[in-house]
């Protein structure tokens, strides 16, 4: 698998947007990826399997398949997502936003499942992350304890796992974002779904799969409302250049 | 013809909803008995819903032309210029009956149809605001139709991919029986690419694409057609079942099909399905057209020729492809697995032929169908009008304490925040949602332009109740000006007309005044309609809801940097109160919240004062000269002033003084048009005056932000000094406590 170089002093990062059918997000994160990174991005059709050509693949919010057996349950099957696997194993990274959470989960590539927000509705509003773990190629560019805001914007976010796979999670600093009030408590007023622990994003051993409820691609220009979405894909660029565990491939 | 079918006779005809005259008119025309398929068809495009029968003349009144329009009134959507080769697509339409029969399904399809009335015009759909209108909130029944009609919406909108940006919810008794839902749509296409729904070009195919035909809804526009009795939930197979994945998909295989150039003509099958698009888009250009119903797609078995062209399954389109490119076509749906069959072909000689198999099922001429009657009916000033305008607000007492009466105003369900239902929709998928829901107008950016769209709807039906004609022109200076604050030039407009019987003179005297007071507005402020809809039959066991005409209302931003928000920013900026002082409570929301009255007479509207206003409220906008810019609208200038306070991410106080002379509750509480609240930093306030001195409008500035608290003086008497936590906590809960 051919890696992505520093090029002079441009970083490049070769991203792939996942389409699959319902996928809403997909233009959102090509738009920030191309218009506010400079990087180069494609789209993926959810039947390619073929990631070759890519450093970094993104799973964006939708209702792929229309969700109508459970979020993410068709998707996580889907050849694409299987494609991912190797491609994961390789080391490239994946960042899974919203639906794209939820598609991880039910493929295994992380633990866990999302469920139905305990409010039995919808919730799309702006919340606050605290970081948890600041050494992942995501959140490098941060400190543990820092707070972002970002938005979310779904009906099934609700984050469970049972408590030998949580104990496992935290033992590994495994969970990455949490919903916290502004100055950084994880509360219960701040959990806005009733996620386990007020979990909001959590990434794989190795470090290179990361989930999150939350839309980064939402808060990634001051027009939008805030960029904090952006220190995420900065972590991930700066990595190109940092100690390299980001390309042990 | 089919052997089983009913023989059609006058009163067949009759129980199909058509009249013995317009019977006796199919009888002439065609010069034989149409088949039972036939009636059908004519039952169902003759209806008030697909024909506007009873309103189409009166909507010739209104003013569609003006220098940006595209495409006015008469295809799926109107079309907006809005520079650098771009054009807004938008259009409002109501599905309330559905929604009283099930709330849930009855929104989600509205929403659903409205989408699809948008891209088939070749937009993609931005942005969606839904007008709703409930009866009692302590009515059990009012709280079934709110989390059903608001989880409908967001359902089916969420999964679609299209952020819900605005609207309003508003209470009254009269809404009891007939909910309004009114859902408006806002799209993107380049000005050189609109399609339209046409069936031009003899011998080119067409194409019946996306979901499979059913029995569901079949009728439905019958059913809008008609008032509601105690029966009216035994009408609920009726309603369409949405699917908004499958919507999704035809979306984007249409668009994706549309970028080919292959596409000619296409229409969305919405009332009265197939029938409608198969005699609509032949009528338009003057073709006809030779359909196979045996090659329609569906997923009921044995379903007659009658169900399958009246069948309003949702998610299906009618496409007219260019002759010799079928196969793209056929394989851009198959990559997003969607059904694309060619079912016939347009013709000349401006005939519908329908047929089964080798069998014509009707065969009848598409003008006859799509140009149905149209009526004058007699129109007559209600009694009841003497009697409201004569009530004297005035003689009711004065609030002992107006901190407590301003409390509980804020908290009533009208006035409320809304958040619970906002915080169910997603406000921001597709990234150009610039101001949330929340503010006078939502604003969207145009991007790969400076620009940006702002957008908003409005509707009194108190107001309108009261005086029709200023009600209803008053509704579009609202819209306007809430357009206008947000630093949007108006540019065109859209209204969803939502009354009762037309068959009762009274009723279409509330119509024809109200059209009348929609075009006298729209003539004043250059805004041309470009498209709506009219909603008749708003009854149940004849009871009329109030008169209520939504307008919608896009306006553009040339820059969108230059744009305002309605609350307060910081402390020490001077608020300044543009507009005039007169003012009423009559219709007012105190006067009905506080005493349960529903009477008296409109503040005076000048519509040449109303168009320096806004003039003068976008000049400051663009200037960069405004921190804040609220309109006063329900609650006056009292609860305009607490929605600065509290609506931003931190409250803010603010005191403020307004002019002795009137009775402090009408000074507080009275609403009138033309009145707008703009903040202005300290070093700026010269400029600011600068710029009203040249407006020529009357002005003056009322207080200053800041603090914690909120301090009301009228004259030298202070009326209300209390905490802004206290007002924001009775405004913040006060929806979910009458509803959740």
């Amino acid at each position: 698998m051919p890696r992505a170089e520093p090029f002079g002093k441009m970083l490049v990062m070769r991203f792939g947007v996942v389409v699959f059918p319902g996928t809403w997000s997909d233009c959102d994160f090509h738009y920030v990826i191309s218009e506010v990174l400079h990087q180069p991005v494609k789209y993926v059709w959810h039947r390619d399997r073929d990631l070759h050509d890519l450093d970094c693949v993104i799973l964006p919010g939708g209702f792929s398949y229309g969700d109508y057996l459970r979020a993410g349950a068709i998707a996580g099957r889907s050849p694409v997502v299987d494609a991912l696997r190797d491609f994961v194993a390789q080391g490239g990274s994946v960042l899974g936003s919203c639906n794209g959470f939820q598609i991880l989960c039910e493929a295994g590539l992380l633990p866990g499942a999302l469920t139905r927000n305990e409010c039995l509705q919808y919730r799309c509003q702006s919340t606050h992350l605290v970081v948890d773990n600041a050494d992942t190629p995501f959140t490098r560019g941060l400190r543990p304890g820092t707070v972002l805001t970002m938005p979310i914007s779904h009906g099934e976010g609700k984050y469970y796992a049972d408590p030998e796979t949580l104990r496992e999670l935290k033992a590994r600093s495994g969970i990455v974002f949490r919903y916290a009030a502004a100055d950084g408590r994880v509360t219960k007023a701040a959990n806005p779904n009733g996620s386990l622990e007020n979990i909001a994003g959590i990434v794989n051993p190795e470090g290179n799969v990361l989930g999150l409820m939350p839309h980064p691609e939402r808060a990634a220009e001051s027009a939008m409302g805030g960029t904090d979405g952006l220190l995420l894909f900065q972590s991930l660029l700066g990595s190109l250049v940092e100690d390299g565990s980001f390309l042990k491939r | 013809m089919t052997g089983a079918e009913p023989k059609v006779t006058l009163d067949l005809a009759r129980e199909s909803g058509l009249t013995a005259d317009e019977y006796d008119r199919i009888l002439t025309r065609l010069g034989r008995e149409p088949t039972y398929t036939e009636l059908g068809l004519f039952s169902a495009l003759w209806s008030e819903h697909c024909a506007y029968k009873h309103s189409r003349i009166l909507l010739g009144r209104l003013p569609t032309q003006g220098a940006r329009v595209l495409q006015g009134p008469g295809e799926n959507a109107g079309a907006i210029d809005i520079g650098d080769g771009w054009a807004v697509v938008f259009k409002m339409e109501s599905h309330n009956h559905p929604s009283f029969i099930e709330p849930f399904q009855g929104a989600a399809t509205g929403v659903g149809g409205i989408l699809r009335d948008i891209f088939t015009m070749g937009a993609r759909p931005i942005a969606l605001l839904d007008s709703l209108r409930f009866g009692d909130p302590s009515d059990s029944k009012t709280r079934h139709l709110v989390t059903g009609v608001v989880s409908g919406i967001s359902w089916y909108g969420n999964c679609f991919g299209c952020p819900t940006v605005g609207g309003e919810i508003a209470f009254a008794p009269e809404y009891a029986g007939n909910p309004l839902v009114n859902v408006m749509c806002l799209g993107l296409v380049r000005a050189d690419q609109i399609l339209r729904a046409r069936a031009e070009g003899v011998g080119n195919p067409v194409f019946y694409v996306g979901n499979k035909t059913g029995r569901d809804g079949i009728h439905g526009a019958t059913m809008a057609s008609a008032t509601f009795d105690e029966h009216a939930e035994e009408r609920r197979p009726t309603v369409q079942v949405g699917d908004p994945f499958t919507e999704k998909l035809l979306l984007e295989a249409c668009l994706e099909a549309m970028r080919t150039g292959a596409v000619v003509g296409i229409q969305d099958m919405g009332a009265a399905g197939l029938a409608c698009c198969t005699s609509e888009m032949p009528a338009r250009a003057g073709t006809g057209m030779d359909v196979d119903l045996s090659c329609v797609p569906q997923r009921e078995v044995a379903m007659t020729p009658y169900e399958i062209l009246l069948s309003e399954s949702q998610e299906r389109m009618l496409l007219v492809v260019a002759h010799g490119r079928e196969e793209e076509i056929k394989r851009i749906f198959a990559k997003w697995e969607l059904d694309a069959v060619e079912i016939g072909r347009v013709t000349a000689g401006g005939t519908l032929t329908a047929r089964r198999g080798g069998q014509v099922v009707a065969h009848v001429p598409v003008d006859l169908l799509a140009d149905g009657p149209k009526y004058t009916k007699s129109i007559a000033r209600p009694a009841w009008q003497d009697e409201v305008e004569r009530f004297d607000p005035l003689t009711l007492p004065e609030p002992p304490d107006y901190a407590a009466a301003l409390i509980e105003l804020c908290g009533s369900p009208t006035i409320a925040s809304k958040e619970w239902t906002c915080r169910q929709y997603d406000q921001q998928v597709g990234t150009n949602t610039l101001v949330l829901p929340g503010s006078d107008a939502a604003v969207l950016r145009v991007k790969g332009t400076r620009r940006a769209l702002a957008v908003a709807t409005d509707g009194n039906g108190r107001q309108v109740f009261l005086d029709p004609r200023r009600g209803a022109a008053m509704a579009v200076c609202e819209a306007a000006r809430n357009v206008s604050c947000a630093g949007g030039e108006p540019v065109g407009l859209t209204d969803c007309m939502n009354f009762g019987s037309p068959e009762r003179p009274e009723i279409l005297w509330q119509f024809s005044e109200a059209i009348e007071g929609i075009a006298e507005s729209c003539r004043a402020l250059e805004i041309p309609v470009v498209g709506g809809n009219v909603s008749f039959y708003n009854e149940t066991s004849g009871r009329a809801i109030l008169p209520t005409p939504i307008i919608g209302v896009v306006g553009l931003l040339e820059d969108a940097e230059r744009r305002a928000t309605q609350w307060f920013k910081g402390a020490g900026h001077r608020v300044a109160l543009l507009g005039p002082e007169s003012v009423s409570l009559g219709g007012s929301e105190y006067l009905w919240s506080r005493y349960r009255r529903l009477a008296g007479r409109l503040a005076p509207l000048d519509l040449e004062l109303e168009r320096r206003v806004q003039a003068a409220v976008r000049a400051v906008v663009r200037a960069g000269l405004a921190t804040a810019a609220h309109d006063c609208s329900e609650g006056g200038v009292a609860v305009a002033l607490v929605e600065c306070c509290v609506t931003g991410r931190e409250p803010v106080g603010c005191e403020a003084t307004l002019g002795a002379g009137d009775r402090a509750d009408l000074v507080l509480f009275g609403e009138g048009p033309s009145r707008v609240l703009i903040t202005v930093e300290a070093p700026r306030v010269r400029e600011f005056e600068g710029l009203m001195a040249e407006s020529a409008i009357p002005w003056r500035w009322i207080g200053t932000t800041g603090g914690a608290r909120l301090t009301l003086r009228v004259g030298t008497t202070t009326l209300v000094d209390t905490a802004v936590d206290r007002v924001e906590r009775a405004w913040r809960s006060g929806f979910e406590r009458h509803l959740a």
